[in-house]
């Protein structure tokens, strides 16, 4: 019997509640405001919506039943893995059904013949590599949040990873997936082969933000550990001389495994919170990491070193063993966290931008923080141009938030002007909804919708994320003409 | 840094508007490059559009890995201008012609023996502006790396052999030519070769490229001088003069084993996936991936045999390229794939049945 239908639910979703009891176990539904608190929002916390009810399936099948009941009331559904996402993609519909996909932790074959893992949705990122590690092996993507993040959460967002120059993305790195349409139906796409027949659907679904379908599995790609890496580090003078390192180490033929910048607020934030052992004076910071065999790796640190002296770095420094290239790589990895002790709150940017550009991007938003009064830390994915400027803000100062959330859409704006795009890696959920009419015409915006309704043709999975309504758009470019200042401030804008 | 060469034109309006014009009178199209892979797929409908005239390099910035050209570049400009660089296209496209163009080696989806180790075609591109079946001009992607803004609709064109628009331009993500290569063979059968790739493929070594034939195993090292060397240590073999040339064979199909004229057909399979229980010829490449036969069996057998190993059949060459050509899909992806073809080109004009019947 249903274990907590609240007074407060709607007649729709009261009836919806009795219809997901057939279906699941007690404690698999939650309806009452308390208990589907915890899903009120993901990563991106600035965005918070109490879900109408939130389904625990443990089965495909359990899955499908939740879809084809959701689909046959007209009631729309969203898909959770962890919740680490960062652009409000998981956010919860109030009158919608949440679906956490939390018991799908089943790692179902590791496979090292064919270098594959198969894995339920909501195994973690890191679990993949952790369960590899006995043959040598290991899933080679790895977002920051690798150790909370579900590789079903992965697929959907498209994540990246400081490795990402040399081994790609979520998308580089999936052979397979099985997937839920909206009335239940289960597709299978690829497998353990390097290609499948037809359209690249996996090209689709990965970075589709749950618009498409329910990913229920995933066959990722594992590659043998390198047999060694290193890393190198070095302090500049100027953000602009650290660019110019990474065009010439790319230049000169080395893909290395990880190329990552920081400026000055950024480096000395991660050095205050993790001893990392950075030179807190440099204006900008890079570390280097080259994998490989072990002649290679010798061969092309001296050459890396030798690069970053002539551009001008002041300080190099390669790590002497394991322990220390740890030390180097958990400043940058804890450099979030880290920044985010230098204020009450701060908000994570993430374009991607022709990597030649840094200079003057850097001194745009150096510009605009001044403009908009908030301080701003640059953490930056150097190889593959992809930016995060942290602002941090206090949100509980009255209009800070909304400085910080103008400031932010003015570097996205900046990202889209120098040829870049408004997100690398974090997607665009709810965040990013408007910038996304400035990047795209209408007819693109037209034949994304229609790609999703090829997909759903209801449009009940994750509706009003990721790609935004036309309509919208026509709202937001007349906003545009008024200086940015919006009308009707006091309306909820997602 | 743009590469302006004698043959560059935008011929984009008149695309646009001979789409149009096709629109207007319900009249299909086979667009063509240059031609080179028409045997590729089903049997090409419809009147020819060329977008071989619609070329040039419009972008290439080598520090920053990315090259931009129009739909009808020369493939052979593009690999010029990379090499001048001391660049490449990872995924080493097979020309099967000297007209073989950008747009074609991005339809057809098709990649040499670098593949497992480097990537596919789909894997380097950036972004495509194309033309849909409105006419409408649309450009997905970009030029940079990390790009998760909107649907993926630019990587889906690659091998989506022009069902689903016409590529006006591509952007590819380029990659530095290894310092250093060399080839290994030695002599074994098709069971232990089989084998040997497999259990190399789980080690980190350098590997760029491994196939067998005439009961050879060649195996490709890249990378730095150092590293190669020692790797090379490490797995022994007898260092193969004139590489480049045998892996161009390989690549092209110039290598003696696909003359001749028995059917040819593509499995694709899980790289450890047993040896075929099926007679004809066999060339193993992509490290047991991909397995090339010369046999004329009925195709139910071949596609039966490919499936039970977890893979998928392609008659490549030869043939009446008039029934099914490349793997059926169940009936629940074949519905979707209808439906995607539908909402980018809903009076089915572009390519109509050369990919399947049903498309």
């Amino acid at each position: 019997m249903p274990k907590s239908v609240t007074a407060a639910l709607t007649p729709e979703l009261n009836a919806l509640v009795m219809a997901l009891h057939h279906i699941l176990p007690p404690e698999a539904v939650l309806a009452g405001a308390e208990e589907s608190r915890p899903y009120e929002c993901d990563g991106l916390t600035a965005y918070r919506n109490l879900p109408g009810v939130v389904c625990l399936p443990d089965s495909i099948a359990q899955a499908q039943q939740i879809l084809r009941l959701c689909t046959q009331m007209q009631v729309p559904v969203v898909a959770r893995g962890a919740g680490t996402g960062l652009s409000g993609g998981a956010l919860p519909l109030r009158h919608g059904v949440l679906v956490s996909l939390a018991k799908f932790t089943r790692l179902l074959e590791i496979d090292p013949d064919n270098r594959v893992a198969r894995v339920e949705c909501g195994v973690r990122n890191l679990a993949i590599s952790e369960a590899a590690a006995p043959y040598g092996l290991y899933y080679a993507p790895d977002p920051s949040s690798q150790i909370a993040c579900t590789i079903g959460g992965n697929v959907a967002e498209n994540s990246g990873g400081v490795h990402c120059l040399k081994y790609g993305l979520t998308v580089h790195n999936v052979l397979g997936l099985k997937l839920l349409t909206m009335d239940g139906e289960l597709l299978e796409l690829g497998g353990n082969t390097l290609d499948a027949p037809g359209y690249d659907l996996l090209a689709l679904l990965n970075g589709s933000e749950g618009l498409l379908g329910v990913i229920v599995e995933v066959t990722v790609k594992l590659l043998p550990k390198p047999e060694r890496a290193q890393v190198v580090l070095a302090a500049f003078d100027s953000v602009a001389q650290a660019g110019a390192a990474v065009t010439e180490i790319i230049g000169a033929g080395i893909i290395p495994a990880g190329l990552e910048m920081m400026d000055n607020l950024a480096l000395r934030a991660a050095e205050d919170y993790t001893r990392a052992g950075y030179p807190v004076d440099a204006a900008a910071l890079l570390l280097c990491e080259l994998d490989g065999a072990n002649e290679e790796v010798s061969e092309l640190i001296f050459q890396v070193r030798e690069l970053l002296l002539q551009t001008g770095a002041r300080e190099v420094r390669t790590a002497l063993d394991e322990a220390e290239r740890l030390k180097f790589w958990a400043g940058r990895k804890a450099a979030f966290p880290a920044v985010g002790r230098l204020a009450p709150d701060y908000y994570c940017m993430d374009g991607t931008i022709p990597r030649r550009r840094l200079p003057a991007v850097l001194t745009r938003i150096a510009e605009l923080s001044r403009h908009y009064d908030l301080r701003v830390a640059n953490v930056f994915h150097a190889g593959d141009g992809n930016l995060h400027p942290l602002i941090l803000y206090d949100a509980n100062r009255p209009g800070e938030l909304e400085r910080a959330e103008a400031f932010g859409a003015k570097i996205l704006e900046l990202c889209l002007e120098v040829g870049g795009t408004i997100t690398g890696e974090h997607g665009v959920g709810v965040e990013k909804l408007n910038q996304m009419c400035l990047q795209f015409t209408g007819a693109e915006l037209t034949q994304f919708h229609e790609i999703k309704y090829a997909f759903d043709p209801k449009g009940l999975l994750n509706p009003g994320k990721a790609v935004p309504t036309l309509q919208r758009c026509a709202e937001f470019g007349a906003m545009h003409v008024h200086h940015g200042k919006l009308p009707f401030p006091e309306l909820e804008r997602f | 840094m743009s590469v302006p060469s004698a043959g560059d034109a935008d011929h984009g309006a008149a695309l646009v508007a001979a789409v149009q014009e096709a629109l207007a009178r319900k009249t299909p199209l086979q667009i063509r490059g240059g031609n080179s892979k028409a045997f590729y797929g089903r049997l090409p409908a419809g009147a020819p559009l060329s977008v071989a005239n619609h070329r040039g390099i419009l972008h290439y910035e080598p520090s920053e890995l990315v090259m931009t050209a129009r739909g009808g570049t020369r493939l052979a400009e593009i690999e010029a201008a990379l090499d001048a660089h001391h660049q490449m296209l990872a995924f080493e496209p097979p020309h099967f012609g000297p007209g073989a163009t950008l747009g074609g080696a991005i339809a057809c989806g098709l990649s040499g023996p670098r593949r497992p180790y480097a990537g596919a075609v789909r894997d380097f591109v950036l972004g495509a502006k194309i033309i849909n079946g409105r006419g409408e001009i649309l450009k997905f992607g970009g030029e940079v790396m990390k790009n998760v803004a909107g649907f993926d609709a630019a990587r889906l064109m690659a091998g989506a052999l022009g069902t689903l628009g016409v590529l006006l331009e591509v952007s590819l993500k380029v990659v530095p030519k290894p310092l250093y290569e060399i080839t290994l063979t030695r002599s074994c059968g098709a069971q232990q070769a089989l084998e040997t790739m497999t259990a190399l493929a789980c080690r980190p070594l350098p590997l760029s490229a491994a196939c067998f034939s005439d009961d050879t195993l060649y195996l490709r090292l890249s990378g730095s001088e150092s590293g190669v060397r020692a790797a090379q240590k490490k797995i022994g073999g007898d260092p193969l003069a004139g590489q480049e040339t045998f892996w161009r064979q390989v690549r092209e199909h110039t290598h003696d084993f696909f003359r001749g004229g028995t059917l040819l057909w593509r499995l694709s399979l899980p790289p450890a996936a047993p040896l075929l229980q099926l007679p004809g010829l066999l060339f193993i490449d992509w490290g047991g991936v991909q397995r090339w036969l010369r046999n004329p069996l009925p195709a139910d057998v071949i596609r039966a045999t490919a499936a039970k190993l977890g893979g998928y059949a392609t008659l490549f060459r030869g043939g009446e390229h008039t029934g099914s050509v490349f793997h059926p899909l169940p009936p629940g992806l074949l519905a979707l794939h209808k439906r995607l073809k539908n909402v980018f080109d809903p009076q089915g004009i572009f390519n109509p049945g050369r990919l399947y019947a049903e498309l």
